[in-house]
């Protein structure tokens, strides 16, 4: 038996020797009984190109390539109960808010300008901060300027989808080929519970019916833009009492229609953004009951699970944001060659498919047999399975532990079990809020860290000081530096490796808290 | 006839594209006088008489008590949008929490 290291899409190009040198490769379309293969391993040739540099569609695409949204659409046609419309806020991060918005043309310069500074970027996204679909104008005249401007960049669009019927054939015009329909229930009775009104044919219509003419829009949207071979992403967010059993439904009505990836985010509510659940005091759900319903979804869908939900002018990695250092106001002093920069980008992405190749082959190559991980541990004839273990990973992008134990603002959790190593997640230290140290609560960094990793046995990463590795080791967290700038997947692998050798897997699964990311 | 928006509004521009009779402005910042929301010329309101059976701004607008009437009267009272009227907010409240 082997053990085989997943989680990594297959190449776009790369897969033309026969075959695919992806370890993901070989696995049934949707997984194992816990249902967790390359989310897009099965996924048709033409599907994977368009997605395999996106880095908010593949998850092996985010530690390479960076994404961008500009804030154009600020006005939106629907009430969600997670929403507050207020959305200018420096310091919070997530969906819906934004510093400045911008007109079209100042989105395009600054497109052009973030595109000539990161050149890693793929991807730029409109999604808000209100409804992209209900500013079609502001939305389609960016479009349409970047697709003449910057051929090589991907356009996206988020929206709730009810506009999207009526707008279908707008976006194909403008080469938008990956659209976000954000659906959080296929029942009426469930959506009156999070949509209290929307805008429709000039009036306002509230209750179960704007519920359920919400619902026809998106499902009609969906089939249309499938029908037309636009990718499709399904977002949802948790809602704990509310859609959280409704959303394994959901996400097979999604399928059934034509939808290539399901994204179920938890709900963010918090009574200082002002939003009716945050004000009602509506929780979100733990981080336990996340991975379940996502680990349930995944047996009818893809799952995306390395969402950040960014903000609506996010610009960099996925989990960065660089929004400061490229302001408006900085870009208009810049002097910038645009068919330079479009030609280097060209450059650094063929040096990042070069090293992602590279990876692959070298990760492809790399089986670990489960005699190996028993090891010394296991005495006897007896066939002892040894649990399966998360472990958190400090890395700043490429696929690699590079990133110093200290500097991690975020961990990607990985579990390793003896059949496979899988992403399942990631966790932010400083949640929502880029405040000091010291904001509200007598909490140190370091104790908010171990927080954070709770249930983690292993922490990976580059460097780590003396007084750290000290408290993590108490708290039951091995600290490890040994693989410093290798491949992720690969290392966590082998520390699962280590671990059953000293018999440290052995024990049966006493603490169920300890599986969830 | 005319409306008028107060004080409370988020400057989420909803309202803006909305109107028949391009009425509806965001004034440039005076100096010391704070951010400025969006105003409604009364001008040119017509209140959408003969545009629309319901009044537009009032129709999107996503912020309870925000628009008035001529009379002064909001035109999505408190628990109006929220479909949380507020008689029944103690009881919604521990309905929510419970979840």
């Amino acid at each position: 038996m082997e053990l085989k290291i997943l989680g990594q899409d297959a190449p776009g190009g790369g897969a033309a020797e026969g075959g695919c040198s992806s370890s993901s490769c070989g696995g049934s379309p949707h997984g194992s009984p816990n249902g967790n293969k390359s989310p897009l391993s099965h996924l048709p040739e033409a599907v994977r190109a368009k997605v395999h540099n996106h880095p908010c569609y593949s998850e092996e695409a985010h530690h390479h390539y960076a994404r961008m949204h500009v804030a154009v659409a600020p006005a939106c046609n629907i009430q969600c109960h997670y929403c507050n419309r207020k959305y200018d806020c420096a310091n919070e991060s997530r969906p819906g808010v934004v510093s400045e918005l911008l007109t079209p043309d100042q989105a395009v310069k600054k497109v052009l300008a973030v595109a000539a500074n990161i050149p890693q970027m793929t991807v730029l996204g409109i999604a808000g901060p209100g409804d992209p679909l209900a500013n079609p104008e502001r939305t389609l005249a960016t479009f349409c300027a970047l697709s003449a401007k910057a051929p090589d960049i991907k356009l996206c669009v988020s929206t709730n989808g009810l506009a999207l019927p009526e707008l279908v054939e707008e976006l194909c015009r403008h080469n938008v080929d990956h659209v976000t329909i954000t659906i959080n229930s296929v029942d009426p009775e469930v959506g009156a519970k999070i949509y209290p009104w929307i805008f429709w044919k000039n009036r306002r219509i509230k209750g179960l019916k704007a519920a359920e003419i919400l619902i026809e829009q998106q499902q009609k949207g969906l089939q249309m833009l499938a029908e037309r071979g636009v990718l499709v992403k399904v977002n949802s967010v948790m809602i704990p009492g509310v859609n959280d059993e409704h959303l394994k439904e959901v996400s097979k009505v999604v399928k059934a229609k034509g939808a290539f990836l399901h994204n179920v985010m938890p709900l963010i509510a918090k009574a200082e953004h002002g939003t009716f659940f945050g004000i009602m005091g509506q929780r979100g759900p733990t981080h336990t009951e996340l991975q379940v319903l996502q680990d349930a979804c995944a047996g009818d869908m893809n799952m995306m699970r390395h969402c950040r939900q960014c903000r609506a002018d996010a610009v960099g990695m996925l989990g960065e944001d660089r929004g400061d250092e490229l302001s408006m106001e900085r870009i208009e002093a810049m002097q910038i060659d645009y068919k330079k920069a479009m030609e280097e980008r060209r450059q650094v992405h063929a040096a990042i498919e070069a090293s992602r190749q590279a990876q692959r082959t070298k990760t492809g190559a790399t089986f670990i047999s489960l005699s190996q991980v028993k090891g010394a541990g296991i005495k006897g004839a007896g066939r002892k399975e040894t649990r399966p273990v998360l472990v958190a990973v400090a890395t700043t992008g490429q696929g690699l532990i590079n990133q110093h134990f200290g500097h991690a603002r975020e961990f990607l959790i990985y579990e390793a079990s003896s059949q496979e190593v899988r992403f399942i997640g990631h966790r932010k230290v400083d949640l929502y809020c880029s405040g000091g140290d010291t904001c509200g609560e007598a909490e140190t960094a370091l104790e908010r860290t171990i927080r954070t990793l709770e249930g983690c046995e292993a922490v990976l990463c580059s460097k780590i000081g003396f007084e750290p590795w000290g408290v993590l080791e108490a708290a039951g967290i091995q600290p490890n530096g040994e693989y410093a700038m290798e491949p992720i997947e690969e290392a966590v692998a082998a520390v699962y490796r280590e671990m059953a050798a000293e018999g440290r897997l052995d024990a049966p699964v006493a603490d169920k808290q300890r599986l969830t990311a | 006839m005319a409306f008028t928006i107060i004080d409370g509004c988020v400057n989420c521009w909803a309202c803006e594209p909305r109107c028949p009779s391009q009425a509806i402005y965001l004034p440039a910042a005076a100096a010391g006088a704070g951010k400025p929301h969006f105003l409604i010329d009364n001008r040119t309101c017509t209140e959408c008489a003969g545009d629309h059976a319901e009044p537009q701004c009032a129709s999107i607008c996503p912020i309870e008590g925000v628009i008035l009437d001529s009379s002064g009267v909001p035109l999505n009272p408190p628990g109006s949008l929220t479909g949380i009227p507020p008689g029944r907010m103690a009881v919604a409240l521990a309905e929510i929490q419970a979840r």
